[in-house]
C-alpha cells in the first residue's frame, strides 16, 4: 500500500516539474513570477516526500512485495537499520537524491525573494530540466517500487558492513552536499543568461557554496570515520576511485568558496567563477556516474546496470553541452579593470590558492579516469593506487601550505610585509622542530622535513592570528587553522604509524621490540541478527601500560557473511586499533594490530574546518 | 580568433570523453587475465600431499604427456561441483591430473575424495598458499594445462561442461 | 604561551621510540602498493582474504631470501601483470598519466603570470 501510494507521488510529481517549466517560461515573456510557480514548487517537494516516507514505512513494514525492501531488508534487522536501508542501496539514494533536489529548490525560492525574478525564473527552469532528469531516471532505469508477486516471505537482508551508524547519515549529509552544487549550477547558467554576474550575484550564491561545502566535508568524514571503523584496514583514506570521486567536487567548492570571495568585492574573474560553479555540479554529476555504472573497480558497489550508466552518462554530457553552449553564448566578461591589483595582494594568494587547488583536483581526476581511457584505446589494465598520488600530491603541498600561511596576511589591495619578521620565526622555529622529529626515524629525511616544517608554518601562523585578529575573519582562521592540524595529524599518522600483521592460537604471544600482544580467549555471544566470536587481547607496552583489546568476528545470519569488527582503543594522542580475521583451516586466527597516532585529530581537524564554513553563515559580511 | 578556439577544443575534449566513457561501459569491469599464455611451469618443492615425502616439480610434469594441474580444497564449494568433470578426465589416458591441495588440512581432504572419489595421479598440498602464488593464481578452484613443460592454458573458477570439450579437443 | 604546545608536542614525539624492525616495513610497505586482485579495490595489506593472506607471506619469503622490493614487484609483474601495481610504471602507457597535472600546473602558472602583464 505504501509502495503504491509512493509509486504515484512520483508520477504526480514528474507532472508538476511539466506544468512548473509550463508556466515559468510563461512568465518568462511576462517578466513576473507567478505566486502559482512557487505553490507547484512546494507541491512537487510535497508528493516527492509522500513517496520517499513510503519507501520508509515499506522498510519498516519489511513489505517484500516491494522489490528494493526484498532486496535490501530483513525481518531480523534493527528498526534503525531498517530505516537507513531506505537510502542504503542505489533506487532509495536516487530517491534521496530527487529528495534533496525538490528541497533545494523550494529553499532557493523563499530565500531568493530580493533576487531580480527573471534570475529566479531561469534558476527554476535549470533546476527543472536536472529534477525532470532524476525523474524519468528513476522511474524509467531504478524504480524503488517494483512490485513482486507472490509476495516473498523474508528478504535477502542488507550488507552487514553496511550496517553502521556513520555510514546511516553519511549518504544524506553528502547527498545535501553534491546536490547543494546543482543550485550553484542552475544559479550560475541563470546568472549569465540574465547578465546578472555580479557582486549581489556573488553574495547570495555565497551561501549555497558555504552550505554545500560544509555538507560536502562532513560527508565525507562520515565516509572515511565509517572505513576505518568498519572496514577493517585501519586506513581512513584509500585514494580509491570512490572516495576520489567525492573530494574532486570537494576541491571544484573549496576553490569556487574562494572564488566567491574575491568576486563579492570587486567585478573580477568573473568568467572563472562560472566554470568553477559549472565543474562542481559536473562532478558530481560524474560521481554518481562512476559509482552507478560499475565502470570503476572500487570496494564500493551498487547493483550495476549498463542501461543506468548510459542514461546517466548522456544526461552528464547533455547538461555539460548545455552549459558550454550558455558559457560561450551569454556570458561576456565585462570586467572594471582595476589598476589596483598588485602582486602581494590578497587577490594573488586566493589566485594561488585556486592554481594548487585546481592542480590537485586534475591529479585526482587524471589518475581515477585515466585507467578508464588506457583500456578503451590499449586494452590494457593498468591500477593507479595510493603512490601515484602521494608522489604527485605531497611536494606541491609544500609551496601550497607556505602560501597559505603567508595569503591571508596580506591585505585586499596592497600589502606590505608588516609580519616580516614573526614569519620568519615562526618558519625557522618550524624547521628546527620538523628536524628534531623526523632526525628520531631514518625515512626519507628530507622530504618529510620539508612537508612538516611547512605544515608547523601553517599552524603557527594561523594560531597567531587568533591572537592578532581576535574575531575578525574568525570563521577562515578556524578553517585555516584546521586545516593545518589535519595535514600535521596525516603526517604524524603516516610517520609514526606502527603495524603488525600475525597468526596467533589462542593462548598465544607475539612479542615486537615495542609491545607484546597475548592472545587470551575467546567467547562466544548470540545477537539478534548475528552471532559474535570475540577475542580478548591483552596487549603490554614498552612504559609497562597494558590494554585488553576485543575484537570481533561477527557471522550474520541474513545475507550469511561473515565481518570483523575491529577494537579501537582511543585516547588523544593514539589510536590502538585490532582486528581478528578467520584464517580457513587454521586453528589460528589472523590479527592485525596498529597503533595510530593523532588519529582523533584527523576527525577533530576536519570538524573544525567546517565549523569555520559553518560560522561564517553568520557573519553579515566579509571583513576587510 | 582566441574566443572561438577555445571553446571548440574544450567540445572536442568532452566529445572524446563522452566516446570513452561509453565504450568503457560496455567493457566489464571485473578482471580476466589471458588466459592463453606459453609460460614455463615454476619449479617448486611441495611435500606429498599423502605421505609428506618431497615432490620436485620437474620430476610430475617429465613425460610428453599433457597433465592438468588443478588446484582445489575440501572447504571450497565450486570445487565439488567441477569434481564430476575431472573423474570424467581421469579416464583419458592422455592426461594425468596433478592435485594441488590448497590450505587445506588432511583429515577434510581426504574424506572429500573418499566420498567423491580420487582423480589425481598425484597429490601435493600447498599448506600456506605460496605456491600458488608462484604459478600466479588468483585462488581454489583453479586449472592450468600444461604440455613440454609450458602452461598452455588456465581456467579460473571451476571447470565446466565447455572446458571439459576444450580440454579433450587440445589434448586429442 | 607559543611554547606550551611546543614543548607538548616535542615531548610527545620523544616518547615514540620506534622498533627497527625494517624487514616487518619493507613488507608491509610492498603490500600496501599491491592490488588485492580478487577483491574489489582493496591492497593486499588491506585484504584478508585468502589470496592476500598467501601473498603477504610469500612477500615475507622473498624479502627473507634476499630479493630487493624492486625485485618482488617485478617478479609479481612478470606473475600478474600490470594491473597488480599501485604504482604505475612511467611508459608509453602511463606518459600522460604522470605528465598531464604537472603541465596542467605550469599552464595555471603561465595563466596568473599572463593576467599581471595584461594589467600592468
Amino acid at each position: 500500500m505504501a509502495s503504491l501510494i509512493g509509486s504515484y507521488s512520483l508520477s504526480f510529481g514528474l507532472l508538476f516539474s511539466i506544468l512548473i517549466i509550463f508556466f515559468s517560461v510563461k512568465n518568462l515573456k511576462a517578466e513576473i513570477l507567478d505566486k502559482k510557480i512557487i505553490t507547484f514548487t512546494f507541491i512537487q517537494f510535497f508528493f516527492v516526500v509522500i513517496s520517499f516516507f513510503g519507501l520508509i514505512i515499506s522498510f519498516i513494514n519489511s513489505d517484500f512485495s516491494n522489490e528494493t525492501v526484498f532486496n535490501h531488508s530483513h525481518t531480523t534487522k534493527p528498526l534503525f537499520y531498517k530505516i537507513s536501508g531506505t537510502w542504503g542501496n542505489h533506487e532509495g539514494s536516487l530517491l534521496l537524491w530527487l529528495l534533496v533536489l525538490t528541497l533545494f529548490i523550494s529553499i532557493f525560492l523563499i530565500k531568493s525573494n530580493q533576487q531580480p525574478k527573471k534570475y529566479r525564473i531561469f534558476t527554476l527552469l535549470f533546476q527543472q530540466i536536472i529534477i525532470v532528469g532524476f525523474f524519468i531516471f528513476l522511474i524509467k532505469t531504478s524504480s524503488p517500487f517494483n512490485y513482486i508477486f507472490p509476495t516473498p516471505n523474508e528478504g535477502l537482508g542488507l550488507n552487514p558492513i553496511l550496517q553502521d551508524p556513520a555510514l546511516a547519515i553519511h549518504p544524506p549529509i553528502l547527498y545535501l552536499g553534491y546536490v547543494g552544487s546543482s543550485i550553484i549550477f542552475s544559479s550560475a547558467l541563470a546568472a549569465m543568461v540574465t547578465s546578472y554576474v555580479s557582486k549581489e550575484w556573488a553574495k547570495h550564491i555565497k551561501k549555497w557554496v558555504l552550505a554545500s561545502w560544509v555538507f560536502l566535508t562532513l560527508g565525507i568524514l562520515l565516509g572515511s570515520i565509517w572505513a576505518y571503523y568498519e572496514l577493517g584496514w585501519g586506513g581512513f583514506w584509500f585514494w580509491d576511485p570512490v572516495e576520489n570521486v567525492s573530494l574532486m567536487p570537494w576541491f571544484a567548492l573549496t576553490t569556487l568558496l574562494h572564488c566567491i570571495l574575491v568576486l563579492e568585492k570587486k567585478k573580477i574573474l568573473t568568467s572563472w567563477a562560472m566554470i568553477l560553479s559549472i565543474a562542481t555540479f559536473a562532478l558530481s554529476m560524474s560521481g554518481t556516474f562512476l559509482v552507478r555504472s560499475g565502470i570503476l573497480n572500487s570496494v564500493h558497489t551498487f547493483a550495476n546496470d549498463p542501461e543506468r550508466g548510459l542514461f546517466i552518462l548522456i544526461f552528464l554530457f547533455t547538461l555539460i553541452f548545455l552549459s558550454i553552449f550558455i558559457f560561450i553564448f551569454f556570458h561576456s566578461e565585462k570586467e572594471k579593470l582595476e589598476n589596483n591589483f598588485f602582486w602581494l595582494s590578497k587577490e594573488t594568494s586566493i589566485l594561488v590558492n585556486n592554481w594548487f587547488m585546481m592542480y590537485f583536483l586534475s591529479v585526482v581526476l587524471i589518475g581515477t579516469i585515466y585507467p578508464i581511457f588506457l583500456e578503451v584505446i590499449t586494452t590494457n589494465k593498468i591500477s593507479v593506487g595510493p603512490p601515484f598520488y602521494n608522489k604527485l600530491i605531497l611536494p606541491f603541498l609544500i609551496p601550497f601550505l607556505i602560501a597559505m600561511a603567508i595569503g591571508p596576511n596580506l591585505n585586499w589591495v596592497k600589502s606590505d610585509f608588516k609580519d616580516k619578521f614573526y614569519m620568519t620565526i615562526f618558519l625557522i622555529i618550524s624547521f628546527l622542530l620538523s628536524a628534531v622529529i623526523i632526525k628520531q626515524f631514518d625515512i626519507n629525511f628530507l622530504i618529510n622535513t620539508i612537508l612538516v616544517t611547512s605544515a608547523f608554518f601553517l599552524f603557527f601562523s594561523t594560531s597567531r592570528e587568533f591572537f592578532v585578529k581576535r574575531f575578525r575573519n574568525l570563521s577562515q582562521n578556524i578553517a585555516h587553522f584546521g586545516f593545518s592540524l589535519l595535514i600535521l595529524s596525516i603526517l604524524f599518522n603516516n610517520i609514526f604509524s606502527n603495524e603488525v600483521i600475525t597468526n596467533l592460537k589462542i593462548g598465544e604471544t607475539f612479542e615486537t621490540e615495542k609491545f607484546t600482544i597475548n592472545f587470551e580467549n575467546i567467547k562466544q555471544e548470540d545477537e539478534k541478527n548475528f552471532k559474535a566470536i570475540i577475542g580478548k587481547f591483552n596487549v603490554q607496552n614498552l612504559d609497562g601500560s597494558s590494554d585488553i583489546l576485543n575484537p570481533e568476528l561477527r557471522i550474520y545470519n541474513q545475507p550469511n557473511i561473515i565481518t570483523s569488527e575491529a577494537d579501537i582503543k582511543t585516547n588523544l594522542l593514539t589510536d590502538k586499533f585490532m582486528t581478528m580475521n578467520y584464517v580457513q583451516n587454521q586453528e589460528y586466527f589472523n590479527i592485525r594490530y596498529q597503533v595510530k597516532p593523532f588519529m582523533i585529530w584527523i576527525w577533530v581537524s576536519v570538524i573544525l574546518i567546517s565549523f569555520g564554513g559553518f560560522l561564517s553563515f553568520f557573519k553579515k559580511r566579509y571583513e576587510v | 580568433m582566441k574566443s572561438k578556439f577555445i571553446p571548440l577544443i574544450l567540445i572536442f575534449i568532452f566529445l572524446i570523453t563522452f566516446v570513452i566513457f561509453f565504450k568503457g561501459l560496455k567493457n566489464s569491469n571485473i578482471y580476466t587475465p589471458n588466459t592463453n599464455l606459453k609460460k614455463e611451469v615454476p619449479l617448486f618443492e611441495l611435500k606429498s600431499f599423502e605421505n609428506n615425502s618431497i615432490i620436485i616439480s620437474e620430476k610430475i610434469f617429465e613425460d610428453n604427456k599433457y597433465y592438468l594441474m588443478n588446484i582445489w580444497a575440501s572447504w571450497c564449494i565450486p570445487c565439488k561441483e567441477e569434481h564430476k568433470f575431472l573423474m570424467k578426465l581421469k579416464k583419458d589416458e592422455r592426461i594425468e591430473l596433478i592435485g594441488f591441495n590448497y590450505k587445506d588440512n588432511f583429515k577434510n581432504a581426504s574424506s572429500f575424495l573418499k566420498d567423491l572419489g580420487n582423480p589425481y595421479n598425484i597429490i601435493v598440498s600447498d599448506k600456506d598458499g605460496t605456491a600458488s602464488i608462484e604459478w600466479g593464481a588468483y585462488g581454489v578452484p583453479e586449472s592450468f594445462l600444461v604440455h613440454q613443460n609450458k602452461i598452455i592454458k588456465r581456467f579460473i573458477g571451476p571447470i565446466n561442461d565447455e572446458n571439459l570439450l576444450e580440454i579433450q579437443k587440445i589434448i586429442r | 604561551m607559543k611554547f606550551i604546545p611546543i614543548f607538548l608536542i616535542v615531548s610527545i614525539i620523544l616518547n615514540f621510540n620506534l622498533l627497527k624492525a625494517d624487514e616487518i616495513k619493507t613488507e608491509n610497505k610492498i603490500a600496501k602498493n599491491l592490488r588485492c586482485l580478487i577483491c574489489q579495490g582493496q591492497s593486499v595489506y588491506d585484504s584478508d582474504s585468502e589470496f592476500a593472506i598467501s601473498l603477504k607471506l610469500v612477500i615475507k619469503n622473498k624479502i627473507q631470501q634476499g630479493l630487493s622490493e624492486e625485485q618482488i614487484y617485478s617478479f609479481l609483474k612478470m606473475k600478474y601483470g600490470e594491473w597488480i601495481l599501485y604504482d604505475p610504471v612511467f611508459n608509453r602507457n602511463t606518459y600522460f598519466l604522470w605528465l598531464l597535472p604537472i603541465l596542467i600546473f605550469l599552464a595555471g602558472g603561465a595563466i596568473i603570470i599572463k593576467r599581471f602583464y595584461n594589467k600592468k
